[in-house]
């Protein structure tokens, strides 16, 4: 039965994905793109995996669907044709895809229970992970403190993004021959609506940001759900309404400060006597140290997310207002 | 608690009978506001009967919470959403089918 | 009971699969706003009943995120109608 799903799942996305490259109407992408998240959040969910298909459908289906769109409004909607004919790419990529098919032949079969992440990794973790952290969700206890550092490179990673869409784009300041404020001053029911939820989905990015040791959730997805709520208010409101909620300098130093945070978290186990990032010598428990650790280097990880997104639709949406692109 | 198992059936076959009656206007229907009619019976009176069948199904913790929340805020943002579209689309210009009719007729005479 | 939630669930994706056939072939750009929109709707009922069919009910915290997103994607689309030309 489940994988009677599965299969129709897999085929609607492998239906989308074709229909995607064959449309030269970019915004009707955008659409198939949002509904290709969506599916894949789905195919996660059949198989188990909560938190990844939390991610999915928060950063897949909304932030970045929200993102391209914005991008549409700078550059324009149709895509041009291409000058050259593409079947020498197509020879290329269709025989490296069989020489990859070809590697995979040699590794040990999909899910045996004998393979060896089954038989050494996997066990591991389940077993000294209670004694070691005793958080419920095993998947917070693996990213924030077995591979804490992993989670840390991540968030630079984000943080550089910021840096690097900054630098390319900039957030423009408002200027005169700007087109005045448009469109939704006439869409009372949407004012009303998105006032009244706002305040909702803050409180529900802020649950899912504690909720995160034990259920589905985490630091990152409760970034970017907060960040949609404030993109929802920049949508009705209109951008300088919100640039003088929540400005675009405070946003680039909460960035910093999040990373800032988690790394000061692993420098202050250092100077407590242990390695960097190991939470146990943050308490005289090492239970609640580990708890302590993983506690505030999500709330680093969730703001500096927050930031970097809102910042990233704050620069898109101040170029899209320079000009009325047709 | 055999009746609250038929009850809860009864629900979510009637709420996933509206769903179909409603995806099949999607495609029956000749005008883009008729279709929008029908996709919005899906989005109200098959998630009613649907959650409710769920409801149900759980006994009084925060699962029945979560889900009147869904519920709720299913049921503020779709006719919102549904009444977003309808006025951008009119403000785009798309015109009923009677009125295409209308401005056909009056091209011909 | 495990048959109605199977049932039902697979009446949910045949939905679904309808709601993407209209997203693909829209007569008029509308058409596919209101499929993806259709489409988001109908996936917040899939997770929640999978969620019971699996007998895993934590999967409602991701049918709340996608009630939020669909909500928000759509406000998303018809802003950028605002800037671009509607019909083509």
């Amino acid at each position: 039965m489940g994988d009677l799903i599965d299969l129709v799942l897999l085929a609607m996305l492998a239906i989308t994905a074709l229909q995607m490259i064959f449309l030269k109407d970019l915004f009707a992408v955008v659409m198939l793109f949002g509904i290709f998240s969506f599916l894949s959040a789905l195919i996660f969910i059949n198989l188990d995996a909560v938190d990844v298909a939390f991610t999915e459908a928060s950063v897949g289906a909304g932030i970045s669907t929200v993102l391209m769109l914005g991008t549409l409004a700078i550059t324009g909607r149709k895509e041009k044709k291409s000058a050259h004919s593409s079947f020498l790419p197509l020879l290329v990529v269709c025989i490296t895809g069989a020489a990859l098919i070809y590697g995979t032949l040699d590794m040990p079969p999909f899910g045996h229970p004998n393979n060896p992440i089954h038989e050494h990794v996997a066990p591991r973790y389940i077993e000294e992970s209670p004694k070691e952290v005793g958080l419920p969700n095993m998947v917070t206890s693996v990213l924030a403190s077995y591979r804490g550092f992993d989670t840390l490179g991540e968030t630079v990673v984000v943080f550089a993004a910021l840096i690097g869409v900054l630098a390319l784009l900039g957030v423009r300041r408002q200027e005169e021959n700007d087109v005045p404020e448009s469109g939704f001053k006439a869409h009372h029911v949407l004012h009303v609506v998105a006032r009244f939820f706002i305040p909702l989905i803050i409180l529900f990015a802020l649950y899912v940001q504690f909720h995160g040791d034990f259920g589905p959730g985490g630091g990152f997805q409760a970034g970017v759900i907060a960040a949609a709520a404030f993109i929802l208010y920049t949508l009705v409101f209109g951008l300088s309404r919100s640039f003088s909620v929540v400005g675009p300098k405070f946003l680039q130093v909460l960035a910093s400060i999040g990373v800032l945070l988690y790394a000061s978290v692993g420098l202050f186990s250092m100077y407590k006597g242990g390695q960097f990032l190991d939470y146990s010598k943050l308490a005289t428990d090492p239970i609640v140290g580990q708890h302590y650790g993983i506690i505030v280097i999500e709330l680093g990880v969730g703001i500096t997310v927050f930031a970097v997104m809102l910042s990233i639709f704050y620069a898109f949406g101040s170029q899209a207002e320079r000009s009325n692109i047709q | 608690m055999l009746i609250l198992d038929i009850i809860s059936s009864i629900l979510l076959i009637a709420g996933v009978f509206f769903g179909f009656s409603g995806a099949l206007g999607l495609f029956k229907f000749p005008d883009f506001f008729t279709r929008m009619h029908a996709a919005s019976v899906t989005d109200s009176i098959a998630t009613i009967l649907i959650l409710f069948g769920l409801i149900l199904q759980t006994s009084f913790d925060i699962n029945t919470a979560k889900l009147l929340f869904i519920l709720a805020f299913l049921m503020i943002t779709s006719p919102t959403a549904s009444h977003a579209l309808a006025k951008s689309a009119r403000h785009g210009g798309l015109l009923t089918l009677p009125e295409v009719q209308a401005k056909q007729q009056e091209r011909t005479h | 009971m495990t048959e109605v939630y199977t049932a039902v669930t697979i009446a949910i994706l045949v939905v679904m699969a309808m709601a993407l056939a209209r997203a693909i072939s829209a007569p008029t750009v509308y058409d596919r706003i209101l499929g993806v929109n259709m489409f988001g709707t109908k996936t917040v009922l899939f997770i929640a009943v999978g969620g019971y069919l699996m007998g895993r009910p934590d999967f409602l915290d991701i049918a709340i995120v996608y009630a939020l997103i669909n909500f928000i994607g759509m406000v998303a689309v018809l802003r950028f109608f605002e800037y671009t030309a509607p019909i083509d």
